[in-house]
């Protein structure tokens, strides 16, 4: 489906066992909570269990007299004076004067076993002075609702704003009030979508260790060590380069894992503990009560459209609250909302509200859906109302190449109307429905982001390559970057080793993120490999004596390059090898920078729903996922990325739900409570790979990650419409929210 | 509080251990048997990362006590392939890209091999329903469930 129609690579687009995949199936892969060291202690956190309260005081003796116990750490043994990011992860880290959450870090101990930590956190006494709290969104955004923290606002927020808006967006282009004059009808909708968690199966973990020269060590699994060096470094008041960080295979971040959390209290608690390492291991409840979940978001949209489904003007206004902290997603939720449309004219306000919940983390093109639960709902609707087939809408406004997006740049090659086309004729449009059954369709977007990277590699003796990348493999990157390394060498995909590195290894590296990896990475390891084969081309030319341009690289050998260049035989990769220590030493390559060229992904998904009138319950029947992905470097894990975007896509659609008591204390802080999608809700998640290459990689990659978790969301939603008449405009669509629509349709 | 003696049988070897009464046979595998290819989610019995045989049962090993370990016969999943040859389960999840992160992975083999044992041919329903209990945040189960099936239709192969 390639539109160069250049497809005809070695070792590109197959499918390949990932070279992680033995460690993974024998239970020998180490993960986070899996590494242990001499003379290692066990942390323990104790955590606030109010919403919003003073500390008045936090008594330790009795924990300290405790036999075993090695080492207490509150906020007063953290450093003062940091500012802004720095100041919000140490307040994170441990509360200062007040906890901020239910869940909120306070203290925490480290013993010689985990029972004993567990036991001593619970001697730790603090005394609370409860203070009025607010949870939700559009009761924080008040003018009287509790103050979380004056001063915490940027620059961005207008004088007079109520206290809990600390940034505010206002963007756009066009006359808004001459397209919706302009349009046939006009319709305004607000929805609303709750805090949902990334729900990686494995708990945060990490082993410390922090000398008193300031000299440490952490063993973690993250997306990103340089970030949790960078972070933790911080927060304690360290020189960055002292702290050595090593990633552990990773249990799935989906964003969670892209930021601190208990980690710096391993150092510290390491640090007063003699330098003994501290091993700190969350559990499920500490996972969902005090890590990072997305935002929850109160959402109005204004779309004007004529009658044969062009549209003329569209308006959002978004508000988002991302926890105690700034950083709610409000922006990224804007620039995608009407990412897939051309538009003359649009508005775009966002403010980004404290509320007394955790911080948030990124999770998985993180604001985006919750900006097409919106946009993508409302159209649907307009669809209906106009007799207009939705896909032949989203083709009539689709944006290609060239158009100006809505968030403000120009659109480079994009997939959008390949993706639309290949929806359109997917057979699942054509499934016949029966009673209670409906089709929703939903379009999506997300970004391809670059980012610091750091790669290098080595051709080894026997003419085997090994890679040291610092993006942790969460999804199978290492066999993508091995395929395109090898691709580009012209060597067996066996004969290349990708190693994610520590911090000591390579230059700074963002994390895994931004559905980054296989491009970023990618694209800096194909780099590399061409220094080392131009390298291994100079060895050939002085071996043969002729002008090292005069050498070309072909399936894995030196050759001449032409018939003027001399007549020898092909040099193979592993006779230069072989012999490099003679001929000037080792052969490597290497690349540091900020890879260009970023290729976005656009996406389509097409599902159908059984409502069952007695109960509400939404049963997901088929399921169709459309997405351009420039080029599959390896077709499963892009599959991968595809299927699981969705079915997280589909647990927020239908159950997935923060749910806070009156108190403000998390009533479900566990997997039974939080239900993620299980296999048996499920049918099998169809695939089509879109391939419309992105210029800006050697391989043709976009970023393929993300964008599958935001079409759900208003897809299913749209598919209920279909199927019973009724529009949901807040999520979760639960049995009972489903129930009560139904009921009130009469 | 007092620590038990426990003698039992890992993967067919002879294991003795002290666990506190507290400790579960997940704590007790992996920190003083050191086999941490059975993994903690949860610690609710809600996500099925830790599953292991005891007995022959599968069971959540967060949800057993270590001390009842004792004189029982436990299979993890460093016991499932045999020296270097995987179970059709293992090669099959590695074929069908039946993983991601892979922190899931050993709970649904170890669940999976369960199934098989007393449903040879199940269908795919019956895959879905029986892995119920084992929570995969990557991989949307499709590519599991087809693991799970191809490797039952090899086994039948295999055993005809």
């Amino acid at each position: 489906m390639a539109k160069d129609g250049l497809t005809e690579f070695r070792l590109i687009g197959t499918r390949p066992d990932r070279p992680d995949g033995l460690d993974k199936v024998t239970g020998r892969a180490r993960y986070g909570a899996d590494f242990a060291l001499p003379g290692m202690l066990f942390g323990a956190v104790v955590r606030s269990p109010h919403a919003h309260a003073r500390i008045v005081r936090i008594d330790t003796s009795r924990a300290l007299a405790l036999e075993g116990v090695k080492a207490v750490v509150t906020r007063a043994d953290l450093p003062d004076g940091l500012e802004g990011e720095d100041w919000d992860l140490q307040e994170n880290t441990l509360a200062g004067d007040r906890a901020l959450y239910d869940g909120h870090a306070v203290a925490a101990v480290a013993a010689t076993s985990r029972l004993l930590a567990e036991e001593a956190a619970r001697l730790i006494e603090v005394d609370y002075e409860v203070l009025p709290h607010v949870i939700d969104v559009d009761d924080a955004i008040r003018p009287d609702a509790p103050v979380i923290r004056q001063g915490a606002a940027d620059a961005s927020v207008p004088e007079g704003m109520p206290p809990n808006v600390v940034r505010y967006m206002e963007f756009g282009h066009g006359d808004i009030e001459a397209g919706f004059a302009e349009a046939d009808i006009v319709r305004e909708r607000s929805y609303r979508t709750e805090a949902a968690h990334q729900g990686y199966i494995e708990p945060h973990a990490c082993v410390g260790q922090l000398g008193a020269d300031g000299a440490g060590e952490m063993w973690v699994c993250t997306q990103g060590q340089w970030y949790i060096r960078r972070m933790c470094a911080a927060v304690l008041g360290l020189e960055t380069a002292q702290l050595r960080v090593t990633p552990s295979e990773i249990g799935g971040g989906f964003g969670g894992k892209t930021t601190i959390f208990m980690e710096p209290l391993s150092l510290a608690l390491s640090r007063k503990a003699g330098g003994r390492p501290v091993k700190i291991v969350m559990s499920r409840a500490e996972v969902l009560r005090a890590t990072g979940p997305t935002a929850s978001a109160s959402m109005d949209v204004r779309i004007g459209m004529k009658k044969d489904g062009t549209i003329t003007a569209a308006r959002a206004e978004f508000r988002m609250q991302g926890g105690a902290f700034p950083g709610a997603p409000v922006d990224m939720a804007l620039y995608c909302a009407f990412a897939p449309y051309k538009l003359p004219a649009v508005q775009h306000i966002g403010y980004d509200v404290l509320a007394n919940r955790p911080k948030c983390a990124a999770y998985r093109a993180p604001g985006s859906p919750m900006g097409a639960f919106a946009v993508e709902s409302l159209l649907d609707e307009m669809c209906r109302e106009l007799g207009i087939d939705p896909v032949e809408m989203r083709l009539t406004n689709a944006v290609r190449e060239g158009d100006r997006a809505s968030y403000g740049p120009t659109f480079g090659s994009i997939g959008l109307v390949e993706v639309l086309e290949a929806a359109k004729g997917h057979p699942n449009m054509a499934a016949p429905l029966g009673p209670n059954q409906g089709r929703g369709i939903a379009s999506g977007y997300w970004f391809n982001h670059s980012g610091e990277t750091s790669v290098s590699m080595a051709i080894s003796e026997d003419g085997t390559a090994q890679v040291s990348v610092g993006t942790p493999d969460i999804g199978g990157s290492r066999a993508s970057i091995a395929l395109m390394v090898a691709e580009r060498l012209g060597i067996p995909y066996e004969d290349v080793r990708v190693n994610v590195v520590e911090t000591g290894a390579l230059g700074v590296n963002e994390p895994t993120h931004g559905s980054r990896a296989t491009f970023a990475s990618g694209k800096a390891a194909v780099v590399a490999a061409e220094q080392a084969i131009a390298e291994m081309c100079r060895r050939a030319a002085a071996e043969w004596g002729i002008d090292a341009e005069a050498v070309e690289w072909v399936d894995g050998a030196a050759q001449p390059a032409g018939p003027n260049a001399g007549r020898f035989p092909p040099m193979t990769i592993a006779e230069i090898a072989g012999k490099m220590g003679q001929t000037g030493g080792p052969i490597s390559g290497h690349h540091e920078g900020l890879p260009e060229g970023v290729g976005a992904s656009f996406g389509a998904h097409v599902v159908d729903v059984e409502v069952d009138p007695e109960t509400g319950r939404v049963t997901i029947l088929r399921y169709v996922v459309v997405q351009d992905a420039g080029r599959a470097i390896h077709p499963a894990y892009v599959e991968g990325q595809y299927q699981g975007g969705a079915v997280q896509g589909i647990g927020w659609a239908l159950n997935e739900e923060y749910v806070y008591d009156d108190r403000g204390r998390l009533a479900n802080p566990a997997f039974l409570d939080y239900r993620v999608p299980v296999a048996s809700d499920l049918p099998m998640i169809d695939t089509v790979i879109v391939e419309v290459p992105n210029p800006g990689h050697p391989y043709g990659v976009r970023g393929v990650g993300e964008t599958g978790i935001t079409p759900p969301l208003p897809a299913i939603a749209n598919a209920i419409e279909d199927a019973v008449g009724v529009r949901l405009t807040h999520l979760p669509m639960s049995p009972s929210k489903v129930l009560a629509a139904l009921k009130g349709r009469g | 509080m007092s620590k038990v003696h426990v003698t039992t049988t890992v993967n067919g070897d002879a294991v003795e251990f002290l666990a506190d009464p507290r400790e579960t046979l997940l704590d007790c595998l992996r920190d003083h048997v050191g086999l941490t290819g059975t993994k903690e989610g949860c610690g609710t019995g809600d996500c099925g990362a830790c599953s292991v045989e005891m007995e022959g049962v599968l069971v959540c090993s967060c949800l057993v006590l270590g001390v009842e370990a004792n004189g029982k016969r436990v299979d993890t999943i460093e016991g499932m392939s045999d020296g270097h040859d995987l179970h059709p389960l293992q090669r099959k999840f590695i074929e069908h890209a039946a993983l991601q992160c892979g922190f899931c992975t050993p709970g649904f083999l170890v669940a999976a091999k369960a199934l098989l044992a007393r449903s040879p041919d199940p269908t795919e329903e019956e895959v879905r329903y029986w892995l119920a209990g084992n929570l995969c945040r990557c991989t949307g189960y499709d590519k599991i469930v087809r693991a799970v099936m191809d490797a039952a239709a090899e086994m039948r192969q295999e055993a005809a």
